[in-house]
């Protein structure tokens, strides 16, 4: 689709996660299995964003987190490259993962739970350099208050714990956390989404920013699509575990060819009161 | 939005108060807001989190909680074809306060799983407002109860009666809780972000759902969200607030073509609007200040663009005040710059 694309950063070819349903009772028969993300491809370029979204339910965060093998996919392939070599996630042992991990990164959603309320910021941005024995001592501070100068904070904030920082600032330390292992893939999973608009403005802000300094590429699951419109080059949509539609953002939001991403776009309301929400739902009456 | 005597008003809030009592001292989560909502329309109540918009809402219905108080102002409610009520007056545990809540007055919450008891059937739900304020029998109770739900859209209502919320996804669940806010046929509305925990789509449902019951029954609806999308689908006129207070009050063409306050406007500026990879979002600098440690002059000067050194940053508070051109706002810029000139 564009010349980004000759050496992807990652590529996930017919990859899926199942859930197995089992009966209740003695036996645990499987009766049942949800295919959580079913047969999905896509390929990630060094330095893009590719934002994915799709209703509640309807398989993205579940595919990003399958990816960085927080969950352990059912099949498919996730070839990723690093430092030249391609590897592919899936076969990989938890050994073997865990020096990738300093490679991919995610930035989550609730800013309140994602922190240690008994930590303080500085173990928190720290701690992944702590765990991967990258950093000790005065080296692990200075590049501590590097980041968290990177992220608009102060250095003197290491001392504090979360609780003394309002919602803009906590997404900013876990942006930090993410960060501090410079990773070329970092999922962010809603990440702006539970923030105020004046701050998640900021925080967007700050997103790109950084991508630019760092060379990051993001994969962007969310679910407001005009922040996905804003921030992503490419945007795939969701629906029940596929991916219905991938393309350029522009195309995506200007020309939607599926059905499904037509009807997700009407049904976003405009800050105008001129333009009047025409809303048809996809003719789904299994909504019960 | 002149306070016109002739306007049929059917809630009038006036100089609300409301504290907390926290270790850290004396908080006003609301401090002096004045609105009024007329008879048949949707107010929008709009401020990011911590503004004071629910806490406003809860009022209302006095569900303010220890170590919350009303420290002031008054409430009152003008039924129609009744006396008013000042409900900010009525004793904790008088009739006329339950006759109030679900019966005049009814409320939609956010998130609709923990609006609902797991244990009762929605019919059992339903027919409890109604039996709770009119005066029916069980048997007509359910029968308003099934129109009801079937009014709010809900496909055969008579099996769906007999079902525990868990039956329900998230969208038919709250539009359960509107059919049992509306079953009374209240006088005011409150919505309290009633589509923030929902999808796009099915929000786009239900905003159709309110505004078309809305239409139908005549009710008069507060709509609180942080949406200015959602906003600008339902409401009639806008309220703006910013930590307690109400900063600008109009129509909502007014408010988001032409906002006067420098703070709806920045509110306005930093929506991702439908463009592709702009350069950078205007966002409003800093955070919003705790209720603690509020800036002298006016609360939005230090993160105000257009904040006058000397003039904003000194004295009490801005007071709302009435442009020539009938427009509310609480600012002093617009006050020095816009107020005489505008006619």
């Amino acid at each position: 689709m564009n010349d980004r694309e000759t050496e992807p950063l990652l590529k996930v070819t017919n990859f899926s996660k199942h859930f197995p349903i089992y009966s209740q009772g003695f036996g645990r028969k499987q009766i049942d299995v949800v295919k959580a993300v079913d047969n999905v491809s896509f390929n990630l370029s060094p330095g893009e964003t590719l934002g994915l979204v799709g209703e509640s339910g309807s398989g993205k965060t579940t595919c990003a987190r399958t990816i960085l093998r927080a969950l352990k996919p059912t099949n498919g392939e996730a070839i990723f490259r690093t430092k030249g070599k391609s590897i592919d996630l899936v076969k990989l042992t938890e050994r073997e993962l865990k020096p990738l991990r300093t490679q991919m990164q995610m930035i989550f959603q609730d800013p309140f739970s994602s922190l240690n309320p008994r930590m303080t910021v500085g173990d928190i941005v720290g701690e992944p350099l702590y765990i991967h024995k990258l950093a000790r001592g005065k080296e692990l501070i200075d590049r501590v208050d590097d980041m968290l100068v990177k992220v608009g904070m102060k250095p003197e904030h290491r001392q504090r714990y979360p609780h003394a920082f309002s919602g803009g600032q906590r997404q900013r330390i876990g942006i930090a956390r993410a960060l501090i292992m410079r990773p070329s893939l970092v999922v962010c999973d809603e990440a702006v989404s539970a923030l105020d608009v004046s701050v998640q403005a900021q925080v967007i802000n700050l997103l790109e920013d950084l991508q630019e300094e760092l060379n990051l590429t993001y994969l962007f699951v969310a679910h407001d699509l005009s922040v996905v419109r804003h921030i992503s080059n490419r945007v795939a949509v969701m629906h029940q575990g596929k991916i219905v539609e991938i393309e350029e953002t522009e195309a995506i939001f200007e020309n939607p060819q599926h059905a499904y991403t037509r009807m997700l776009l009407s049904a976003i309301p405009h800050p105008d009161p001129d333009v009047k929400l025409v809303f048809t739902p996809l003719s789904d009456p299994t909504d019960s | 939005m002149a306070q016109d005597e002739n306007k049929d008003i059917v809630l009038g809030v006036e100089d609300l108060k409301v504290t907390f009592t926290t270790e850290e001292g004396v908080l006003s989560a609301v401090d002096g807001v004045t609105f009024s909502l007329e008879r048949g329309k949707v107010l929008a109540i709009v401020g990011e989190s911590a503004c004071g918009k629910s806490v406003t809402a809860f009022s209302i219905l006095r569900l303010i909680q220890k170590p919350g108080q009303i420290a002031g102002g008054k409430i009152i409610l003008y039924p129609k074809n009744k006396s008013p009520i000042d409900i900010t007056a009525l004793t904790e545990k008088s009739d006329m306060l339950y006759q109030v809540r679900g019966g005049l007055i009814s409320m939609i919450f956010q998130e609709p799983m923990t609006a609902l008891s797991p244990v009762h059937t929605i019919g059992n739900q339903i027919c409890e407002a109604i039996l709770l304020h009119q005066n029916v029998t069980v048997k007509e109770a359910e029968k308003l109860a099934i129109e009801m739900i079937g009014k709010v859209g809900i496909p055969q209502p008579e099996r769906r009666l007999r079902q525990y919320p868990h039956e329900f996804s998230g969208g038919m669940r709250q539009r359960v809780v509107i059919a049992m806010a509306l079953v009374c046929k209240p006088e005011v509305l409150i919505a309290d972000e009633p589509t923030t925990a929902l999808d796009v789509t099915i929000q786009a449902q239900i905003l159709d759902l309110i505004k078309s019951l809305q239409r139908d029954l005549g009710t008069s609806v507060i709509f609180i969200t942080h949406d200015l999308g959602v906003v600008a689908q339902i409401a009639d006129d806008v309220a703006v607030m910013y930590l307690g207070r109400l900063v600008e009050h109009a129509t909502v063409r007014e408010v988001l073509k032409d906002p006067l306050h420098p703070y709806t406007a920045g509110l306005l500026k930093s929506l991702p609007r439908n463009q592709t990879k702009q350069a950078r979002l205007p966002s409003i600098i800093g955070n919003v200040p705790s209720l603690t440690h509020l800036p002298a002059g006016c609360p939005f000067h230090p993160r105000c663009p257009d904040s006058i050194p000397g003039v904003c940053d000194v004295g009490d508070n801005p007071v709302m005040e009435m442009l020539p051109n009938g427009r509310l706002v609480s600012c002093c810029g617009v006050r020095k710059f816009k107020g005489v000139t505008k006619v």
